[in-house]
């Protein structure tokens, strides 16, 4: 049914990135994620794929805390990161996130020179010694983000002057700088054109190689091109979770079918 | 498969394991939003002493010493009196040898004379003189009276002035206090509302005690009302235009621009403009409140301008549509549906544009509506518009500039004055706000 | 015949207009409206207006030009010899027409006739004592040639009168007149109607302009006047501020610089108080603050926006002034002299500014994208890191505008400066001295006794241009910034 794209499709096991159990996350009295269950793997690229409004964007951003800016939203359960609960109290959401990195749907670059937007990261964090180490680690992030060659004459041009494919690619090099071990992406192509989209899956391929990446997508192509793992969320729930082959061309649970061949969502 | 090599910098740590540069970080984060509680704190420490300071200032002014005794006056002694040659004086020792009697019944030993008499409570005898020219029934029956002392007293009984710091002069002896005292202790001296500086014109330099705000409350009525009658219309008439029909042109850019731009002029400068036009140019009355309702309304104008039009906004299109689908003109649509809706908040805007003007006291100085041009209330309607007078803020002001401790008194009873009708405009207008709006 | 009669006579022309033009438009129906094309009041309005409009549109346009033609008139009338050294013709003018107010009063006093009024030959003295008596104030001995110009200037304002009362009753008759005529069924009048409102409200809208034409022109007339009298260049450049009183010039110094001086002083002071306070509690307010606070603190820094600016001068004056005179004065540190000083206002000033500051910031800050906050968190920043660094940063064009407006705000402030710095001129650095300001010196010599055209008092136009002026610029330039940084994220 689908082009089997040149991504890798067999998987090798890898270890358990991020594991959840029994996870429900609350809008104020809304029930908006009931009973999630999933074990993340690293260096792989896991896809959250379903309709609008099932809640993988809201799954996603439970795992960097970044629900914790919300006020009326309430997170129940266990999800832990390398076998340490990222919700217990002794954790403080800035360190998580510095590990945990994120991507969002629109590029959010900052109005500053593209030098510096890279640099924040790890200004913030001190991850540099000193100039020579902070300038290294740009460099090594735009190469990261595939974007070094179109910019590495004009670092300290804004940000925002770019378009919105490069923009994008800064947002992920932006991302890595912080040598997170995870990265988030939330629709991070629905606001491009489908060169610059394509751009991005190509990176975030190459992405996989050193980090463990989990992407929301509402285009199933998209999901069957770039992932290795395949979840499925439905109304809050996640219905069935597998390798991306077998959930595209084999799926177990007839929701998903139905979200496959096109009959709900 | 797990390769941990390529994971550097800071996250092979644990993360439960505070790392010393996140402390420091959060610490940093904690003063900043102290920072940020210090700034509001500071807002509000400076609101409470302004508060503070206003009400225990201003307070003594609406209280005065008054002299409440009752004695009678016999037929035999009003015509023995009025058979001298110096009447009043004549008069003011009846009064004297009363008050000694009084004392006396009390058990009260005091030493009077008619200069200290005076010093504290004015010209006696002119006041009783004029009672029984006119009452001459009242001869020999007890009457009571009720006479104002001097402000410095008033000063003395609020704690202003002190037997430590009082420095003899024309206006209190120390030796005076000591009457004042057995007046006190005797019931016959106390403390009763001023009426006065409530209903009261603006006093002479040398009476502070009797200075009233009443007439500045007149005249920033009707200031007031010139301000209402003229800026409203005007107002919603020129938002409406800017709303419903202005094309996208040049002289429509040209009066939003002049609209922002009249919003951020000084206010003297409307007073200039004030002086100028309506007083040079015009020869409208001076002082009077027509032409200070007249510079308020020219500022408060571009203030009602914008709330209208925010209003006027905030009516959705689906309301204008429903109108014209039905056959109505556009007019027709604006002013049957739209402006009604608009009016809740129209009204709103305008009840605190109003209250701003009553505040505004640099251009009424320029055009002369301070204190002392008004002796008494305006005779009518019309005068009440032409008739020089001043409004509150402004007689505040010559009050205060007065330089004298007891005037400062009254500039701060004023400021209550004030105030209660500011505090009262706004929270009408926050309960209309409640009653009337509609949440589209 | 007195104004409101000529009014009431027209808006009576007009109400009958009204009636009839209705009762026309339905006879000619023959009695059913559904046969109209408007509704019947449409032609009522349509006959009211037509009367009134023209007629009040000429009697404005009279009552404005009629004095203005008048003057001139009349100062053609006064030969040279009349205007005495030190004088000018615009005193003399006010002369004139102060003795002609007289005479008015004389009459209407019974204390002199019409016609002894008319008499070119009536006998000076005997006239000034007349005028006297009615209470009107001679400044000098009336000469003949301004008694005669005052007679004049009577019969003149007289005739004029007359010819603008029967001038607009002809309009008003005449408009009225044409109304009917059209008041027939086939006549659209709501279309006729709806134009005249609009034109209304096209009028109403306008006056925004003659407000700013008639600031301008206020000024531009009188400081051309205050120049011709003063040198522009000793005024722009002299240091030295010191009005003699004699109120007829030659001998005071009118330099704006230590006035110009006084004002930036005093502002200065007063933003480095409120800006710091105001953008902390906007930062506060709009990314820390739970709604239980944001309830309380809004409300508050509102009440402290509402307070008139008189109750602050009198605060700077009785409170403030003596409180810093304790601390730094003769008890404490002897810096300063008395209550009145630039730190007393500047102080005050600021905390008036607070809330203005506050809202203006937070409106900007506010206006920054969620998405670049959101960018921050994700990257593992604090809040306050994000603030400093991305929010801030991000909105430093808007607050710069926020200040700009700040600053214009009490660069035009009167009252606070009037009562807490003083009146003294001087151009020092200490901020514990008395520093007027160009606000405040136009309140005192416009209210002051100097005869009002005189160099001293035509002073305060110029000191009002060029406060009008610098606040014009400051704000164009503020509303700049803020719409270019607006653009930035729209």
């Amino acid at each position: 049914m689908y082009d089997t794209p040149n991504t890798e499709r067999t998987v090798t096991t890898n270890a358990t990135k991020f594991s959840a159990r029994n996870v429900q996350v609350y809008y104020g009295d809304t029930h908006a994620i009931k009973d999630v269950d999933v074990d993340i793997e690293d260096k792989t690229v896991t896809a959250f794929i379903g309709p609008s409004g099932c809640g993988k964007s809201t799954f996603l951003r439970c795992l960097n805390r970044m629900n914790d800016t919300i006020d009326i939203c309430r997170v129940e359960g266990d999800i832990r990161l390398d076998d340490q609960d990222i919700y217990d109290r002794s954790v403080d959401p800035v360190q998580l996130r510095a590990k945990v990195g994120m991507v969002f749907q629109k590029p959010n670059p900052f109005p500053k020179s593209i030098y510096d937007n890279i640099a924040y990261g790890p200004r913030i964090h001190g991850l540099a010694k000193n100039k020579a180490d902070l300038d290294e680690i740009v460099e090594k992030s735009l190469r990261r983000g595939a974007i070094w060659n179109e910019v590495k004459d004009r670092l300290h041009a804004p940000g925002t002057g770019l378009s919105g494919g490069q923009q994008q690619r800064l947002c992920i090099a932006r991302a890595v700088a912080t040598e997170p071990e995870v990265l988030l992406m939330d629709e991070p192509c629905s606001a491009l054109d489908p060169i610059a989209t394509s751009q991005v899956e190509e990176l975030i391929d190459e992405l996989r190689t050193n980090y463990s990446v989990i992407i929301v997508t509402h285009s199933m192509q998209q999901a069957a091109r770039v992932s290795q793992k395949t979840a499925f969320f439905h109304l809050g729930h996640l219905v069935e979770f597998g390798e991306t082959g077998q959930i595209f061309t084999n799926p177990k649970d007839e929701r998903t079918e139905s979200y496959i061949t096109g009959r709900i969502g | 498969m797990t390769d941990a090599t390529l994971n550097s910098g800071g996250s092979g740590k644990s993360l439960t394991a505070r790392d010393a540069r996140t402390k420091r970080r959060n610490a940093s984060e904690k003063r900043f939003q102290a920072y940020g509680m210090i700034a509001i704190g500071i807002g509000f420490f400076f609101l409470v002493v302004l508060a503070f300071t206003i009400i225990r200032s201003g307070l003594p002014a609406f209280t005065k010493t008054v002299v409440d005794v009752e004695f009678t006056i016999t037929q035999a002694e009003y015509e023995a009196a009025e058979s001298e040659l110096f009447k009043t004086k004549a008069y003011q020792d009846l009064f004297i040898a009363k008050l000694e009697a009084q004392l006396q019944e009390r058990g009260l030993e005091v030493d009077f004379d008619a200069a200290a008499i005076e010093r504290l409570l004015g010209k006696t005898g002119g006041t009783i003189r004029e009672y029984y020219q006119g009452n001459s029934n009242r001869l020999g029956e007890p009457v009571q009276f009720e006479l104002a002392a001097s402000s410095r007293v008033d000063g003395y009984f609020n704690g202003r002035v002190t037997r430590d710091t009082i420095q003899d002069s024309r206006f209190l002896m120390k030796a005076d206090l000591d009457i004042v005292d057995a007046l006190h202790t005797a019931g016959i001296m106390k403390s009763a509302f001023n009426w006065t500086f409530l209903t009261g014109a603006d006093s002479g330099v040398d009476n502070p005690g009797g200075a009233g705000i009443g007439a500045s409350v007149v005249g920033s009525f009707f200031m007031m009302l010139v301000v209402l009658l003229l800026s409203l219309p005007i107002g919603v008439a020129a938002s409406i235009y800017l709303e419903e029909f202005a094309p996208q042109n040049k002289f429509t850019d040209l009066i939003e621009v002049n609209i922002s731009n009249l919003a951020a002029v000084p206010s003297i400068v409307f007073g200039i403009l004030g002086l100028a036009v309506f007083i040079q140019f015009m020869h409208l009355p001076q002082s009077a409140p027509l032409v200070g309702g007249l510079v308020l309304t020219l500022m408060t104008l571009p203030t009602i301008i914008i709330s209208t039009r925010a209003s006027l906004k905030a009516v959705p299109p689906s309301i204008r549509d429903a109108a014209l689908g039905v056959g109505a003109s556009k007019m027709q649509a604006v002013f049957h549906h739209v402006l009604p809706l608009a009016m809740p908040g129209i009204l709103t805007g305008t009840i605190i544009g109003l209250a701003q003007a009553l505040g505004e006291t640099a251009p009424l100085l320029l055009i002369g509506m301070v204190g002392f041009v008004a002796r008494g209330y305006p005779d009518g309607i019309v005068a009440g518009f032409t008739d020089p007078n001043s409004a509150m803020p402004a007689q505040i002001y010559t009050w205060a500039a007065r330089a004298d401790v007891a005037f400062y008194e009254k500039a701060w009873g004023g400021i209550i004055v004030l105030l209660v009708f500011l505090l009262s405009m706004n929270i009408l207008a926050i309960i209309l706000r409640r009653r009337f709006e509609r949440r589209w | 015949m007195p104004l409101l009669w000529l009014i009431l006579i027209v808006l009576a022309i007009a109400a009958a207009g009204y009636a009839l033009g209705r009762q026309r438009a339905l006879a000619s129906a023959g009695g059913d409206n559904r046969a109209l094309h408007s509704l019947p009041s449409y032609y009522g309005s349509n006959v009211a207006i037509k009367a009134i409009v023209p007629a009040v549109l000429l009697m404005v346009a009279w009552l404005l030009i009629q004095p203005l033609y008048v003057g001139n008139a009349i100062s053609g009338m006064i030969p040279e010899a009349s205007v005495k050294e030190g004088s000018s013709l615009g005193l003399v003018m006010a002369e004139v027409r102060r003795a002609a107010d007289g005479i008015d009063a004389a009459i209407a006093q019974g204390l002199l006739t019409d016609d002894e009024a008319r008499n070119a030959e009536a006998d000076v003295a005997a006239i000034s004592q007349y005028l006297k008596d009615a209470g009107q104030v001679v400044t000098s001995e009336l000469t003949r040639p301004i008694l005669n110009a005052a007679q004049q200037y009577r019969v003149m304002n007289a005739t004029g009168n007359l010819i603008m009362t029967v001038a607009v009753l002809i309009l008003a008759v005449l408009g009225f007149l044409y109304g009917l005529k059209e008041s027939h069924a086939n006549f659209r009048a709501r279309n006729s109607v709806e134009r005249s409102v609009r034109a209304l409200l096209v009028g109403a809208a306008s006056i925004a302009i003659l407000t700013t034409i008639g600031i301008v022109l206020s000024l531009v007339f009188n400081t051309i006047e205050f120049f011709r009298l003063y040198p522009a260049a000793d005024f722009f450049f002299g240091t030295n501020w010191a009005p003699s009183f004699s109120g007829r010039g030659g001998s005071s110094d009118l330099g704006v610089l230590p006035l110009l001086w006084g004002t930036f002083y005093i502002s200065i002071v007063a933003l480095a108080v409120a800006v710091p306070i105001g953008l902390f509690a906007a930062i506060y307010l709009s990314e820390y603050a739970g709604p239980r606070v944001r309830a309380f603190a809004k409300p508050m820094l509102e009440v402290l926006a509402g307070i008139p600016t008189i109750v602050y001068g009198l605060f700077a004056l009785l409170t403030v002034g003596p409180l810093l005179l304790k601390v730094f004065g003769d008890n404490g540190l002897d810096w300063m002299q008395s209550g009145t000083a630039v730190m007393t206002a500047g102080l005050v000033m600021g905390i008036m500014l607070i809330p203005f500051v506050s809202s203006l910031s937070d409106d900007i800050i506010n206006s920054v994208p969620q998405a670049m906050r959101d960018g921050s968190y994700g990257l593992g920043a604090t809040k306050s890191e994000t603030i400093k660094q991305v929010v801030l940063p991000a909105a430093l064009p808007g607050i710069v505008g926020a200040i700009l407006l700040a600053a214009s705000r009490a660069i035009g402030e009167t009252m606070i400066v009037v009562l807490g710095a003083g009146a003294a001129a001087r151009l020092s650095l200490n901020p514990f001295e008395a520093m007027t300001t160009v606000t405040a010196k136009i309140v005192s010599q416009l209210t002051g006794d100097a005869d009002f055209a005189s160099p001293e008092a035509l002073v305060a136009f110029a000191l009002g241009m060029t406060l009008f002026v610098i606040t014009l610029i400051l704000n164009i330039f503020a509303l700049y910034i803020v719409r270019k940084y607006r653009e930035q994220y729209e």
